[in-house]
Order: C-alpha cells, then structure tokens, then sequence
C-alpha cells in the first residue's frame, strides 16, 4: 500500500472511531428521551410517589437532590475557592505546595463509595447526626471540594501576570490586588467550574447510599436531621429492587430522564457563561 | 488561609477513620453472637480455621484424621439442634440448666463439635474450648470464599472480589483505550475545529451523566444485548460491565490523552513534514512516541475511575462473588460489594468491620495508582 493510501486508511479508521464515540452518546440520550419523554408533565415533577412508586411522580426526589446539592455547595464553595486562591496566590514552589497539590490529587481520585464509607463513619455515627441531610452534604461537600479547588486554581491561572503585577505597582496590597483584580477576571472561569461540579454531586449514588438517602418517605423533610429520597438514589431502587419492578419502568424512564436534563441544562449553562464572558473579556 | 490544608486534612480523616474500623476487624473471631467452639477433652485437635469450621459443617470434611486427629467421623452440634438432644423440662425455663446439660454432652460424646454461646460455658467444664483462628491480613486477602453471613463461621476472603475488580476494569479499558486514542488523535490532529467544537461537548456531556443513569442504560440495554448475542442464561455478566465502564472511561481517556498529544512541541511536527513524512508517519513516528508517557497516564486514570466505579457496576454484573472464569459470568466488585451489603451488615459486627476494610484495600489501590501517574507526569515535566 502507497503512503498516501496508508494514510487515508488510518484517517478514516479514527474519523470512525470518533463518530463512534459521538454515536454512543446519541444512543444512550436518545434511549432516555424516547422512553422517558412521555413521563415529563407537571404532575411527574411535584407529586409524591404513589402505589409502591409504580405511579404519581418523584417531587420528594428532585427536592432532595436540591437540598443535598445546597447543602453540599455550602459547604464546598467558600473552602474550596478560598483553598484554590491560596495555593496559587499565596504559596511559593515549594515542596509544601507540591504537597497540597498532591493531596488534592489524591482526594479527587478516592472512589465515591469510600466516601460513603467514611461519610457513615464520621459523619452519621462518630458525630452522630445519624442519616440526615447534614451527613449526606458533608460527605457530597468533601467530595466535591478537590473539583472546586481545581476550577479555582485554573481560572487563577488564566489570568495574566501583568494584571498582578499592575496593581501591585499601583501600590494596592496583595490582598487588595485579589480581591479587586485578579477574582473579578477569574470568576467567570470560577462560575462555570462550580455550575459543573453542581452537575457532578447531584448525580451522585454512591456517597449518600448510607448517609442520608431514603428508599421512600411519606413527606417533605422538616430540619437538616431528616433523611431525604434523592434522584440518583430514587432510579437505583426502582429499576433494581422492589416486587414491582416492571410497572415502575416507566418512573425509572422518566427519573432518568430529569437526570440527564439537569445535566444538560447545567451544561449548556456552562457553556452559554463561557461564551458570554469570553466575547466580553475581547470587546474590553 | 487554613484552607490550603484542608484537603490534606481530609485525607487524614479519610484514612483514620476507615482503617480505625477497618482494621479493627483483624483482632476479632470469626464466630458471630460470641459463640465458641468446645470439643471433647480428649479431643487432639486444639485450633481450627474458619475455613476448616465451614467445611465441617458444609459436610466436606467428615473426619477428625483430616484436621490431624484421630480417625472418627465428625459429629456436629449447634445450638440450633439443642430440641434433638434435650426436652424443654431439662433445659429450665430460663435455660439455667443449660450450661451442665452442654456440659455433659461434650463429655459423652468423643467425636462431638459443638458451637454455643460463651455465656452457657460450664463452671466445671470437662470438655476443652479451643482457639479458632482470628480475622487476619492472609486469609482475608488470599481466601477464595466470600460469605459474611455464613454460620457459624463468617467467611471473609477477597479474592474473589479483587480479580472481579481487576476483571472488569482492565476489560473496560482495553475496550475504551483504542477508541479512546482513535478519538483524541482525530480531535488534536485531524479534525478540523468546526468538528472540534461539536465533539468537545459532547465529551463533557458524556462524562457528566450520572453513573446511576449509565447504570440504568446498561440494564435496561446492554444486558439485553449480552444475554441475546451470546445465548446466556443470565445478561449480568462481568462483559456488562466491562462494556457500561468502557462508556464511563471513555471521557477520562480522551481528554488527558487529547492534552498529552497537544502537547507535542511543533518544532518537532514540522521537523517531520519537512523531511516528507506525511501527517500518518508524522502522528505514528513521532507524535504518538512523544505522548506516550501522557497517554499511559491517560489508561491508568482509567483504570483507577474504572475500579472505584460503583452504581453502574453493581446494577449489570449480576453480583456474584464467585472466584471468576470468564467474561461471561457473573461477578461482583469490591464497590459494588460495600454497596449492596454494607446496608444489611449490623453496625460494630465482623460483616461490617469485612466492608470497611474492603473499603481500605481499595482506598490503597487507588492511592498507589494516584501516585503513579503523579510520578509519570513529574517525569514527562521534566522533560520538558
């Protein structure tokens, strides 16, 4: 085989393989869409579940997905972006840096079951909150805590020098500089990071499975000490356990389907952000 | 600025708080409910494994001379067939005389195991209690059975777990990886950018769906399709899930091995064109070799989302923890383990203990794979 046809062959093996990857998520989106869109009305999203979750809707559900992501973002946002503007800011290169960095490394890469693990340990029986919204958030807030510092820091990052350097020749102090120049330009970066990590925790199984999850409560929970029932938890037991499994089908479909919305829409947010500031970071 | 820290403060915790529990397993009996094991006092045997103590009563040891005693068959007593050898009248109402009864038939009958609570021990007792093997680091590693809830003896090895792990994560990879590198090349190298920004977000779309949903999808899709093309019994198989986590894995692979191949110094791009090499020679000779390091970084990362992946794993492999043989077979991983059990296990018990050191070995998996690729990038900045 010539050179040239070697390479239109191995050209057209990877356009392939790429198109493939593009396909399997229209598969799986379109597998959702097809069999959940019938589910999606008014009375699906605010009506509690009812006939052994075989019928009415998931409202306890997607109210605990957002007390849990609240919860949760409360507690990582404040500590994860101050983390990430001190390690960037404030830190030298140095082996304590290193350190930090490493650390944050290895907390992103611990599975979400051993977070649930540790969550139940800490959290639920050595704090004794028990299984409670404050014990799922936490252990949702830990979690999310290394993606935040991550965004921080890489919209520290992006942030040129020379804007450091101007104010701080200006006279303004460190801290000044920070607060004046350098987070109004990365908060841009900062916000779409959170929006997506936003998406990451309220998708989460594994960490509130023995923390605060509730396989089916008769109402709304009244202080952050309640259990709650949650999306992601919510499509595990009604598509894996249960007598009914075939007649909740159609609530698993529709509960999927919210899921991957609120990805979605989370998504397009973030990129809608991006694109926003971005045209308006030029136009200055 | 305390901040900095608290990362490294919660994986302190992290680490305290499950090999405190975890670990705590390994000076514990495997007999639940305090139960110990009393023999007759000219009995030879003075230990025993749980292993041992399960196939006695499993019916797969049937004589003393296996466990080095004397050649009589063994005969088995549990507290739960005390109605076979006393009426209700002997034992009293508040079983106060139990403990002589108990006793008594230890003494009578030579080739007797018999399993009861401590508390029914006679003062006087003529029969020898004897030591069963405690919960240690070998056997819960290299034991082939998984059954936490077995009576009388718990049986907790792993290994079965760890190669269902191993299984199926490496199987997952080896699926996404070409694909994986197919699609990042194509994304760095060949496709224009109008293309570039229609695969971008569809990458981050694919790594943002929950796993619980992937979960879902594999069930309801996947499992299916196995069970069809290859005529089993049974879909859930560890293929399943290899398939399910290749999809996960897909986004991981891309993006570091697409960042790593970006990463090429052009000057050494353009050297190639320039000495006519077309844009294939250019990709396999030089810019492949050049990123390799990132892209091994790329399918370890993999790997180590793929074995710390628990939802989607435990909806489509069937779950059983089997020693496994074959794609094609059901098996359980050690998330999907802690997840399914640790809701039934009784807080404080041997079972429990079981899952959180189950939680530590893969706590250490994924802290040896995380300073592995932080060791494969220091290098490669270095060569820079």
């Amino acid at each position: 085989m010539s050179k040239k046809n070697k390479e239109i062959l191995a050209f057209w093996i990877f356009r392939i393989l790429s198109f493939l990857v593009i396909g399997v998520l229209i598969w799986i989106i379109e597998f959702i869409f097809v069999r959940g869109w019938h589910m999606l009305n008014w009375e699906f999203l605010t009506e509690m579940p009812k006939d052994g979750m075989t019928k009415g809707g998931i409202y306890p559900a997607i109210i605990g997905t957002l007390y849990l992501v609240a919860g949760s973002m409360l507690f990582a946002f404040p500590i994860g972006v101050l983390a990430g503007i001190y390690i960037h800011e404030y830190t030298k290169d140095s082996w304590y840096k290193r350190f930090i960095k490493l650390m944050t490394n290895n907390l992103a890469g611990i599975p979400s079951i051993v977070f649930g693990l540790f969550g139940m340990s800490l959290f639920v029986n050595t704090l004794g909150f028990g299984d409670s919204i404050l014990a799922g958030s936490l252990t949702l807030g830990l979690l999310a805590l290394p993606v935040v510092i991550r965004v921080t820091e890489e919209a520290l990052i992006s942030v040129n020098n020379s804007f450091r350097h101007g104010s701080l020749a200006l006279g303004a102090t460190k801290l000044q500089t920070i607060r004046r120049v350098v987070l109004p330009m990365a908060l841009p970066n900062i916000l779409t990071g959170l929006i997506l990590s936003i998406g990451r925790v309220s998708g989460e199984t594994a960490p509130i499975l023995f923390t605060v999850a509730a396989y089916f409560l008769p109402k709304l929970p009244d202080s952050i000490f309640d259990q709650v029932m949650a999306l992601p938890y919510h499509l595990y037991v009604i598509s894996t356990s249960g007598t009914k499994i075939q007649e909740s089908r159609d609530m698993a479909y529709g509960t999927a389907l919210v899921l991957v919305l609120l990805v979605l829409i989370l998504n397009l947010l973030a990129n809608t952000l991006r694109r926003y500031f971005s045209k308006k970071v030029k136009m200055n | 600025m305390i901040s900095g820290t608290v990362t490294s403060f919660a994986v302190l915790l992290i680490v305290v708080f499950l090999f405190r529990e975890g670990l705590s397993l390994f000076n514990t009996s495997p007999l639940e409910h305090h139960n110990t094991i009393v023999l007759n006092s000219k009995n030879p045997v003075d230990h025993l494994s749980a292993l041992e103590i399960k196939n006695i009563f499993d019916g797969n040891i049937e004589n003393w001379k296996e466990l080095n005693g004397n050649d009589e068959p063994i005969k088995t007593f549990t507290i739960n067939n005390l109605g076979e050898y006393f009426s209700d009248e002997e034992i009293g109402a508040d079983f106060e005389f139990l403990p002589d009864k108990l006793n008594l038939l230890v003494d009578s009958i030579p080739n007797l195991l018999a399993v009861y609570p401590e508390m029914y021990l006679a003062k006087d007792l003529k029969g020898k209690v004897i030591k069963v093997d405690q919960n240690n680091i070998p056997d819960f590693i290299l034991g082939k059975e998984w059954f936490p809830t077995a009576e009388p003896a718990v049986q907790l090895g792993v290994l079965p777990l760890i190669l269902g792990t191993l299984l199926v994560s490496i199987f997952a990879i080896i699926f996404a990886l070409p694909i994986g590198i197919a699609a990042a090349i194509y994304m760095a190298e060949i496709a224009d950018p109008r293309l570039q920004k229609i695969l971008k977000p569809v990458i981050e779309l694919l790594s943002g769906i929950p796993s619980v949903v992937y979960g879902f999808f594999g069930l309801i899709v996947i499992v299916p399709l196995i069970h069809d093309i290859f005529n089993l019994p049974v879909g859930e198989t560890a293929l399943a899930g290899s398939v399910v986590l290749a999809i996960m894995a897909l986004p991981t692979i891309i993006t570091v091995s697409e960042d790593a191949i970006r990463n090429t110094p052009r000057s050494m791009k353009e050297a190639s064109l320039a000495l006519g090499a077309n844009r294939w020679q250019t990709i396999a000779r030089v810019i492949l070799p050049y990123s390799m390091s990132g892209i091994t970084a790329a399918a370890i990362l993999g790997i180590g989302r793929a074995i710390g992946e628990t939802m989607a794993v435990l909806m489509v492999t069937g779950n059983a923890a089997v020693m496994p043989t074959s794609l094609l077979q059901p098996v359980r991983t050690i998330p999907a383990t802690i997840a399914a059990e640790l809701g039934e296990a009784p807080q404080g018990g041997v079972h429990f203990k079981a899952l959180f050191a189950l939680g530590c070995i893969l706590f250490i998996i994924t802290l040896l794979i995380n300073l592995w690729i932080e060791y494969i990038s220091s290098k490669r900045k270095l060569k820079h």
